[in-house]
């Protein structure tokens, strides 16, 4: 349970950063929450760890106007008492809630959850329900990726080797959206065994816009389009999400594994999407009560 | 071996400069190198909050830091509470309520209860409870623990208890 031995660089900048990831097996640490416990295990051996946590500026989270920049190293702890956050996507405290524990929401970072893409992490579901972007910079400058294109399967990403994830755009939604988080794990603070996130607005009596963002069924989170054409356009009623729920598990072929069946899984996918959706939709405005 | 490099801290008040490889973890820094030895090591993985320490104020799982990373800062573990003659309150709490039997968890759950006492409002036990859920205790079955935090979180909000 020790690491094996490694050549340590602390980047007092970006262009410090990646200067030292220009090398043959380095890797990028920000909060050591998934790395050191995968470097104890030995299940990652890089020859140089590039900390970033020195870098200025990487951990704020900024109002832009149409979107709020969450900085890579913003802490899952900070991002959860945000009040720009709890005031434009009450749904991230909401996520928050369910990431580790107090120590460990005090160290992991947004960059690091991202970076690592555990497929039943709260932050790439998040992203992924918010039509996020990922700002990543790299030798030649920065790009931005789509949550869809940056989560490949589970625990890779479309980052290169010598790219690091600056921030996450967010973009805001229309006022009076509604938006909720749920999930079910053995215990708290365990990974999600399945987690869903469902944004919704309503306008004269019937869904407008539909978002239903789901984990811990695919290789990364899963947008559920078929479930979200679906519901869009009916009354906004709790009986029009229940009609609508066999959308939502329309293509999905969850894995069994030691923490649950592909069916279980299955069902739970339906359980916690209509748990969502119906507290979005009590959260929306010009919806009923 | 990998190049050794210096780090200055400062752990419970004192300034520390120790030459270490960065590979090692903050847990075994404090204990092999600096003889703190109550700061405990159980899992090695983050889940069982035995290591739990205060790193510039806030909790954090010292086994999967790496002392490297502390270079700089702040560091308070349980011997920097109080003493057995003068305990500090978050311990003579865990002691009035028996909040602790083997005591192996105890320095752990001790930073992490003054963390939950800095920060989170601990309206009711459930809430309590959430707050505790990453530090395990195979002895007391938490009743205790909780009852202890129960008294700490009433006496910071001015709630008069039961006893
Ligand atoms: C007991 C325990 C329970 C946990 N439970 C949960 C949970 O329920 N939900 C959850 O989401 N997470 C959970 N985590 C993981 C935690 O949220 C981590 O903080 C997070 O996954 C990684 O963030 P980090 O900043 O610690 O990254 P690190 O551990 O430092 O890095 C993780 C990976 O990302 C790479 N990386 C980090 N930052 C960047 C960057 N900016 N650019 C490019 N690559 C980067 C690293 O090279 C590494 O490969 C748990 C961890 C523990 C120990
Ligand atoms: S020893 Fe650090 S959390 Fe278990
Ligand atoms: S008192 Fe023995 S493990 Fe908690």
């Amino acid at each position: 349970m020790k690491p094996a031995a490694f050549e340590y660089v602390r980047a007092a900048s970006l262009a410090e950063a990646l200067a030292a990831l220009d090398h043959d097996d380095a890797k990028v640490i920000a909060g050591g929450q998934s790395l050191v416990p995968m470097m104890n295990f030995r299940l990652a051996q890089p020859a140089r760890l590039v900390d970033i946590n020195a870098i200025p500026d990487l951990n704020r989270i900024e109002d832009a106007g149409t979107h709020v920049v969450i900085g890579a190293l913003v802490r899952h702890a900070q991002a959860m008492c945000s009040d720009l956050l709890a005031a434009r996507f009450p749904v991230v405290a909401e996520a928050m809630a369910h990431v580790a524990h107090l120590a460990i929401r005090n160290r992991g970072s947004i960059g690091g959850s991202l970076a690592h893409a555990d497929p039943s992490a709260e932050w790439p579901l998040v992203v992924a329900l918010l039509d996020g972007e990922i700002v990543v910079a790299g030798p030649d400058g920065e790009r931005t990726a789509a949550a869809e294109d940056f989560f490949v399967a589970p625990l890779v990403t479309d980052l290169a080797e010598d790219e690091i994830v600056v921030a996450v755009r967010l973009p805001v939604p229309p006022a009076g959206c509604g938006m909720a988080f749920d999930e079910m794990s053995r215990r708290a603070g365990d990974f999600a065994i399945v987690s869903a996130g469902a944004l919704v607005r309503v306008e004269d009596g019937v869904f407008a816009q539909v978002r239903l963002a789901l984990g811990g069924v695919g290789d990364g989170p899963v947008r559920a389009r078929a479930f979200e054409d679906a519901l869009v356009g009916k009354p906004a009623t709790p009986q029009a999400i229940a009609g609508c729920l066999d959308f939502a598990v329309e293509d999905l072929e969850p894995e069994s594994d030691l923490h649950a069946s592909a069916e279980y899984r299955l069902h739970l996918v339906g359980v916690l999407s209509g748990r969502v959706l119906e507290r979005a939709l009590a959260r929306a405005s010009g919806s009923a009560s | 071996m990998s190049r050794r490099v210096d780090i200055a801290l400062t752990v419970n008040g004192e300034p520390v400069t120790e030459s270490i490889e960065p590979r090692m973890l903050l847990s075994d820094f404090l204990r092999d190198r600096l003889a703190l030895t109550g700061t405990h090591v159980g899992c090695e993985h983050g889940v069982c909050g035995a290591c739990t320490v205060e790193i510039d104020g806030v909790s954090a799982r010292a086994c999967i830091t790496f002392a490297v990373q502390a270079d700089g800062s702040d560091i308070r573990t349980v011997e920097g509470l109080g003493t057995i003659a003068g305990m500090d309150r978050v311990q003579q709490a865990f002691r009035k309520h028996h909040a602790l039997q083997c005591g192996y968890c105890t320095p752990g759950f001790l930073m992490t209860v003054r963390d939950l006492l800095r920060n989170h409002p601990l309206k009711t036990d459930d809430d309590i409870r959430d707050g505790l859920s990453g530090n395990i205790c195979r002895c007391t079955g938490y009743e205790h623990i909780v009852r202890a935090v129960r008294e700490l979180a009433d006496e910071r909000d001015g709630v008069r208890g039961d006893d």
